[in-house]
């Protein structure tokens, strides 16, 4: 008898992998982390009932309906550069984190460690790189998408209020760019942003002051570049994030992108 | 599974009720005592005229009809109250004579009817469809996946760029040596050829002060509601005089001036301009 039970035929690698996978997928963990709709949870053939699911039941949904107008999709009308300036801006985000690693905003240390970055770290070289290009590219997208949003009226109603939180998000990139060219505290950073702020000054009322506080003195010095790191790695960004939050958020509640033509 | 809306619940549950009461309003009538006829046909009349979208026209129909109907239960069965419901007045009707009528099938009129119109419905009383349909498509695969093609070849460019070119190092920063030229980077490259040109006041401050106020209430100036390019010629350009302002000044100062801020030409001075 015991010889019959054991002709059970041995499980092979692809059963226990198998097995191992519904166990997996079975289990509460699994079952938390995917929403029930999930095509994590059910698995995905192509369907349009799936095709709904996978915006539906995904973080997807905070940016995207589940289905957008026909001509919304087509590369030549958006030329991508809302999503792109989008884009750029985790990119920049995630190789701005990479160099706080190595940068301290002081004005003793700063520039030495920008040289330390290039020569001696791994991949130093290349994530400065891009960080700079990326955000050179980040005001180019952002310049020509609103100039696309413009030549298309999108500005008209109902999007109004998201033209103006569009100009507001404009502003904050040249800002979170500007802030970004003092850091490597160079004679490039140096003098580009000393023509700058010294415009600043010539605005009435109020304008010798903003600069004051803004420069941390009367001119640029070492209080300077501990204020716009700051600037540049907390405080315009947080504030970039809440005004794009409320500028997705817009584009679908004004129904969608504007057009067709 | 499917969930009922809860807006569409709520309108049930309301007309539900509202049946409910008509109901129970014109069963009350119907109930009055014998010779109901006049004043419990009148009242309920009044009351379901006022509720209801029923036409006039029908309605005087219908209670010409129930009259002569009160009349022939009057004669045949000896029926209460002629204020009820047309119709319940008289399938009770025909429910008490269908054994004296013989071949009449149950639930047909006293004329031997089969069919009853049971409501009126006036035409878009009940939905009106204001949307009209638009062409859409699933947001994946088809906007997803031209969103990751974009994304990969933007990180891709950015990639390669950043092998081939390095960003700018210059000597570390001094106080006390200026450059010459010393430029602003290229996006205020603008304002700074202008400050060339005008008082700071007005290069540094009016200006681009005009210029962004004017950009950021574009769309409460802007009263045009076409969003056809042939309906907008002024509009556009407009915008494209504008924008080619600020980017003929942002190339010369960028590659134009050299020390001093003078004017060069870049194929014969040299590149006085960092990225």
């Amino acid at each position: 008898m015991a010889k019959i039970i054991d002709d059970k035929p041995r499980p092979t690698a692809k059963d226990r992998l198998n097995s191992t996978v519904d166990a997996v997928q079975g289990s509460q963990v699994w079952s938390s982390i995917f929403r029930p709709g999930s095509i994590f949870r059910k698995g995905y053939t192509d369907s349009p009932r799936n095709r709904s699911y996978v915006i539906m039941n995904s973080v997807l949904y905070h940016l995207h309906p589940v289905k957008v107008k026909r001509h919304a999709v087509k590369v030549s009308y958006t030329l991508c550069l809302g999503g792109l300036s989008f884009f750029l801006f985790i990119l920049l985000t995630v190789t701005g984190i990479f160099l706080m690693f190595f940068y301290r905003p002081e004005a003793t240390a700063a520039w030495n460690d920008i040289a330390n970055l290039e020569t001696s770290v791994t991949f130093g070289l290349l994530v400065r790189n891009m960080h700079r290009w990326g955000a050179h590219l980040m005001v180019l997208a952002v310049f020509l998408h609103m100039a696309r949003v413009f030549y298309h009226g999108a500005y008209k109603p109902p999007r109004e209020f998201n033209w103006v939180i569009g100009v507001i998000l404009l502003t904050l990139t040249l800002l979170l760019s500007f802030t970004g060219y003092l850091l490597p505290w160079d004679q490039l950073a140096l003098w580009a942003v000393a023509v700058g702020t010294e415009m600043m000054g010539f605005t009435p009322v109020f304008g010798q002051e903003v600069r004051f506080v803004l420069l941390g003195g009367a001119e640029i010095g070492p209080e300077t570049l501990l204020r716009w790191y700051v600037l540049h790695v907390l405080f315009f960004p947080f504030i970039i994030v809440i005004f794009m939050a409320i500028h997705f958020w817009r584009v679908r509640k004004d129904g969608g992108i504007s057009g067709p033509l | 599974m499917t969930e009922i809306p809860e807006h569409l619940l709520k309108r049930a549950q309301q007309a539900r009720e509202k049946a409910g009461a008509d109901t129970g309003g014109e069963a009350a009538s119907g109930a009055e005592p014998g010779g109901g006829e006049s004043g419990g046909a009148e009242s309920g009349g009044a009351a379901s005229a006022e509720e209801s979208r029923i036409p006039a026209h029908l309605l005087e129909r219908s209670k010409a009809a129930r009259a002569k109907g009160g009349d022939a239960g009057g004669e045949g069965g000896g029926e209460g109250g002629g204020g009820g419901v047309a119709v319940a007045d008289k399938v009770g009707q025909v429910v008490t004579a269908a054994p004296g009528g013989g071949g009449v099938p149950v639930g047909a009129g006293p004329g031997g009817h089969t069919q009853r119109l049971l409501t009126v419905v006036k035409s878009g009383s009940i939905q009106e469809v204001k949307a009209t349909p638009v062409d859409k498509v699933h947001t994946w695969p088809h906007l997803l996946a031209a969103e990751f093609v974009a994304s990969l070849a933007c990180l891709v460019f950015t990639f390669l760029f950043s092998i081939w070119v390095n960003a700018p190092l210059l000597e570390l920063a001094n106080d006390n040596f200026t450059p010459n030229p010393s430029k602003a980077p290229w996006y205020f490259m603008g304002l700074q050829e202008l400050l060339a040109w005008f008082h700071p006041m007005i290069a540094g401050v009016t200006i681009p002060g005009v210029a962004l106020i004017v950009l950021i209430f574009a769309p409460y100036i802007d009263r045009n509601p076409s969003n056809k390019p042939e309906d907008r010629k002024f509009a556009t350009s407009l915008m494209t005089v504008h924008l080619m302002f600020w980017a003929v000044l942002t190339i010369v100062g960028s590659f134009f001036r050299g020390p001093g801020f003078n004017f060069v030409l870049p194929w014969t001075d040299g590149l006085f301009f960092h990225l």
